[in-house]
């Protein structure tokens, strides 16, 4: 299986082909709809945010952690529905440069077009494989915004083959999640 | 309440490490029927990762998935106002010891206290019963798929085909959102209120338990080849395993309504039972009549 590493450069999104299968390796985050909120906040009132938001690989996942010695330790870290982020994420996309989005069920075409004008793909994770994707998290590296609470903070996380990742909405606006929508049979 | 070998605080933690750590045999049989069909090589990599991650959960005792839900308990038998307390007890220990992810905020404030309680929760259904034990069974439910519950109140006129309708729809808008392939909870009858509570208490009735009503039995079976042949696939990525069973509760309704409600869950359908009696408990996953 072919395996990306971040930092994850234009020409290496827009290679990415619909429905390839891959590997993550290197630093990503994590972000849910309050993460989003506070960092588009803070960026429109001319604020700064974390660093490893620009350009960020970025896991749409509640994880569960546990505290452990003076660090922390991923328990189950599955991806959580995307589609929440629908009216946030073209703005994050353009604002932060963010190259690739993991997570379930896809997201709407507005993103899907934001995606498109900067080079940033949408990996489809397999929703609730949270014990095996954990597997593939060698470090957490760091949390922020810790009041938001477990689910909702943004966890730095480093990543080795994480996956399997299905590329499932490519930077040409191409969606599997369409595909298949057009040509159900109800 | 019947005397209790081991508090029912301790059975409430067991029964959450139950439900959160092992996928119910049936479930999981399920499961790997399906991937016995698939041809898609997406879907099957999906069904694939579902039942290693599966296995790996319970090797190592972990929660299947990170969503460990809000559990809804159901309790028949006898017991006594006691239980409640317990029950929430039971719960913040389980979210400290298993661990469980903190889920319940205000739902104004979003505030989040970490023990998953809070106002209203942990939600309790009590059936009072006068058989000679304290039943008590858990459905841990992400909000994946609590997300994409239905309620439609339909034109009697619509009849059986309407409700077949706006299940269909109702699973396969929410496409791969609530993580299919999964078990769809339907509610036919009563007032808005029950019509909702009987789709969420029918994904308690294992896959391979047939509906006793012939009718219904033969809805859920309709439904399912519906829903298993639209290609909509595990987690909407395409192929033919959508949903892994179709059940339905029903109930008496007002002359002038036919309600329906939708409760999908994900492939992630979690359950446990304890049934305590004097000389000990018991535990299973195949749930409550």
């Amino acid at each position: 299986m072919k395996v990306i590493g971040s930092p994850l450069g234009e020409r290496d999104i827009r290679s990415l082909k619909l429905g390839e299968q891959v590997l993550f390796n290197g630093d990503m985050i994590t972000g849910r709809d309050e993460m989003h909120i506070r960092a588009l906040s803070l960026a429109r009132g001319g604020g700064d945010v974390p660093r490893e938001i620009l350009g960020s690989v970025l896991f749409h996942c509640g994880p569960i952690m546990r505290r452990s010695g003076e660090g922390w330790e991923v328990v189950a870290a599955g991806p959580t529905t995307s589609s929440r982020m629908d009216s946030l994420e073209p703005e994050m996309i353009s604002r932060f440069g963010i190259r690739a989005i993991i997570g379930k069920g896809g997201m709407s075409r507005e993103v899907s077009e934001a995606m498109a004008a900067t080079g940033c793909v949408y990996l489809a994770a397999t929703g609730g494989a949270a014990v095996s994707l954990a597997e593939g998290i060698k470090k957490v590296t760091g949390v922020e915004w810790e009041d938001l609470g477990m689910a909702e903070a943004m966890w730095k996380l480093k990543a080795e083959r994480f996956g399997p990742l299905t590329v499932a909405m490519d930077s040409s606006g191409g969606s599997l999640y369409e595909n298949v929508r057009l040509s159900l049979r109800r | 309440m019947i005397k209790m070998p081991e508090s029912t605080e301790d059975v409430v933690v067991k029964l959450l490490r139950l439900a959160n750590t092992k996928l119910p045999a049936d479930v999981g049989w399920a499961l790997e029927a399906a991937a016995g069909w698939e041809s898609d090589p997406t879907a099957y990599s999906q069904l694939g990762a579902i039942m290693d991650n599966s296995r790996k959960a319970e090797f190592l005792g972990r929660p299947m998935c990170q969503d460990t839900g809000l559990p809804v308990f159901y309790v028949r038998g006898k017991f006594d106002s006691s239980l409640a307390g317990e029950i929430s007890r039971g719960l913040a220990r389980a979210t400290q010891e298993i661990p469980l992810r903190p889920n319940t905020v205000d739902p104004i404030t979003r505030e989040n206290h970490g023990d998953n309680l809070g106002g209203g929760m942990p939600i309790i259904h009590y059936k009072p019963t006068d058989d000679p034990f304290t039943e008590i069974s858990v459905l841990p439910k992400g909000a994946g798929s609590e997300n994409m519950t239905r309620l439609g109140m339909l034109d009697p006129a619509e009849g059986v085909e309407g409700v077949k309708r706006f299940a269909v729809d109702a699973v396969l808008d929410a496409g791969g959102r609530p993580c299919p392939p999964g078990i769809v909870g339907i509610g036919i009858g009563g007032t808005s209120d029950l019509c909702v509570a009987m789709a969420k208490e029918a994904l308690l009735r294992p896959v391979d338990v047939p509906n006793e009503d012939p009718a219904l039995d033969r809805l859920e079976q309709d439904i399912f080849v519906a829903l298993n042949s639209s290609g909509l696939g595990p987690m909407g990525l395409g192929g033919s395993t959508t949903v892994l069973g179709v059940r339905i509760r029903s109930a008496y309704c007002h002359t002038a309504s036919l309600p329906v409600a939708v409760n999908i869950s994900c492939w992630a359908t979690r359950r446990a039972t304890a049934r305590i009696t004097a000389e000990g408990v018991e535990y299973h996953q195949g749930a409550a009549p």
